[in-house]
């Protein structure tokens, strides 16, 4: 290594590294990197849901008469709300953060204070918001059973239209049957949470109201789920072989397999990539405090982790299309 | 720092702000009303725009041009690309503008593909 000085006249001569490449630094540059990675992985995922669903295209679960739920409103039917709620709780907590880096460019420590914390706080209802949403999609409405086929079959009255939960018809039958827990057995593993109800029970609850029909997995050319006749769906409650309730990685209430696999997976992802730019916020927003960014002069930091930040809400956007509205 | 030039004309000097700050507020205006009209739209879902275009309803390519059109004012006035240099804003926004669709086109014919042998083979999938 030699001790010599490097002279100053090389910042500004293109090739000696003096000067910043494109006009930005370095990290802001990395974070570009990492932001074009991390778009190409998650169009994957999306690509990959989309490849799923073009491949059960006729029976994919809709959007609408999944996500229901709004906080505080019990039994009201309201697609959409929710999610676009927290869009834009989503997209203002992009705008807080766009205004403190702002603010940074001005140097003005107070502001982005103020304003990061404000970030923080979105961030921070947004992945509280998915968690409740997730409890939702977890525990389910109405319950449904799935065939030997391993379709799903939901259950409507044939009179109102209206779903109609598992508990409300299902019969109580007498039985010994126990979950199986690792201590019982001579091996020790363990079987998965036993559902509410036994098979025999909701078809013996099907088959005693008569108003009760079957909804299929299938949709018809109108964008409908297909309703079977009483007649057919006496025919096809006897395939039933699994009585499911709410979601896990198996099997869901809502129909095709995949459909929660690729709910928990991306928007998981997606809610991770939340919670860490949450984290990272904070970490930043107590450098600001500390006035490590009023020492250095600059408050550079503020506008990369804004970048990504920024970037957690692009996906967004792409999430929300991909899996509520299209 | 403290001399980073912005632009301050969106829809192609349309509209000309004061400050980044009111640019940032107007966007934030502009993505509100792109994404009401997107939730209007899945509510009610207008019978007009159910027909079929090119593989898929209307309203879904009406639901993906409003997406990519606030992604668009997303990296470009919230990331700032609209202030970078040229070549930064081509070196970020081409590969995934080349990449996406490519990967989406290929996988999405191929998913139509599987669902065409499904259907029409002699395999009964729904039992």
């Amino acid at each position: 290594m030699s001790t010599t000085t490097v002279p100053t006249s090389t910042e500004d001569n293109v090739w000696s590294g003096g000067n910043k490449p494109l006009n930005s630094s370095y990290g802001k540059m990395m974070m570009w990197f990492f932001i074009v990675s991390d778009a190409l992985t998650f169009s994957g995922f999306l690509v990959a849901y989309g490849f799923s669903r073009f491949k059960n295209i006729d029976s994919w679960p809709i959007a609408d008469e999944v996500f229901t739920h709004f906080p505080f409103l019990h039994g009201v039917d309201a697609p959409m709300y929710y999610v676009a709620l927290m869009t834009f709780i989503l997209i203002f907590s992009s705008v807080t953060m766009v205004i403190a880096v702002d603010a940074g460019h001005h140097m003005k420590k107070t502001k982005v204070a103020v304003y990061m914390l404000l970030t923080i706080l979105g961030g921070a209802v947004f992945v509280g918001s998915q968690a409740w949403e997730w409890k939702n999609f977890i525990n389910g409405e109405y319950g449904a059973v799935e065939t030997k086929g391993g379709q799903i079959l939901q259950f409507l009255d044939a009179e109102t239209g209206k779903r109609v939960a598992l508990e409300d018809f299902a019969a109580t039958i007498p039985g010994d049957r126990v979950q199986h827990e690792s201590k019982n057995g001579l091996w020790f593993y363990e079987e998965a949470e036993l559902p509410s109800f036994t098979v025999q029970e909701v078809v013996t609850g099907f088959v005693n109201h008569e108003n009760l029909v079957v909804k299929t997995e299938q949709i018809d050319e109108s964008g409908h789920k297909i309703v079977l006749s009483r007649e057919e769906s006496l025919q096809k409650i006897n395939q039933t072989q699994y009585v499911v309730e709410g979601a896990n990685l198996i099997r869901n209430e809502y129909g095709n397999r995949l459909f929660a696999d690729f709910f928990f997976f991306i928007t998981g992802f997606h809610g991770f990539h939340v919670l860490s730019g949450v984290i990272i916020n904070c970490i930043i927003f107590f450098n600001v405090l500390i006035g490590t960014y009023e020492r250095r002069g600059n408050y550079e930091m503020v506008e990369k982790v804004g970048l990504y930040w920024h970037f957690v809400d692009l996906v967004w956007v792409f999430v929300f299309t991909f899996f509520y509205l299209v | 720092m403290a001399h980073v030039a912005h632009k301050l004309s969106i829809f192609r000097g349309l509209v000309t702000f004061k400050s980044n700050q009111q640019k940032i507020w107007g966007v934030l205006i502009f993505l509100s009303i792109v994404t009401i009209i997107e939730v209007v739209l899945g509510i009610i879902k207008p019978e007009s725009l159910m027909s079929s275009f090119l593989h898929m309803k209307i309203i879904n390519w009406i639901f993906i041009i409003l997406t990519i059109v606030k992604a668009y004012y997303i990296a470009w006035d919230f990331m700032h690309l609209r202030d970078e240099k040229s070549g930064l804003t081509g070196s970020i926004v081409l590969p995934l503008v080349i990449l996406i669709p490519y990967l989406a086109f290929i996988l999405l014919v191929e998913g139509n593909y599987i669902y065409d042998v499904m259907f029409e083979g002699f395999v009964s999938w729904n039992f």
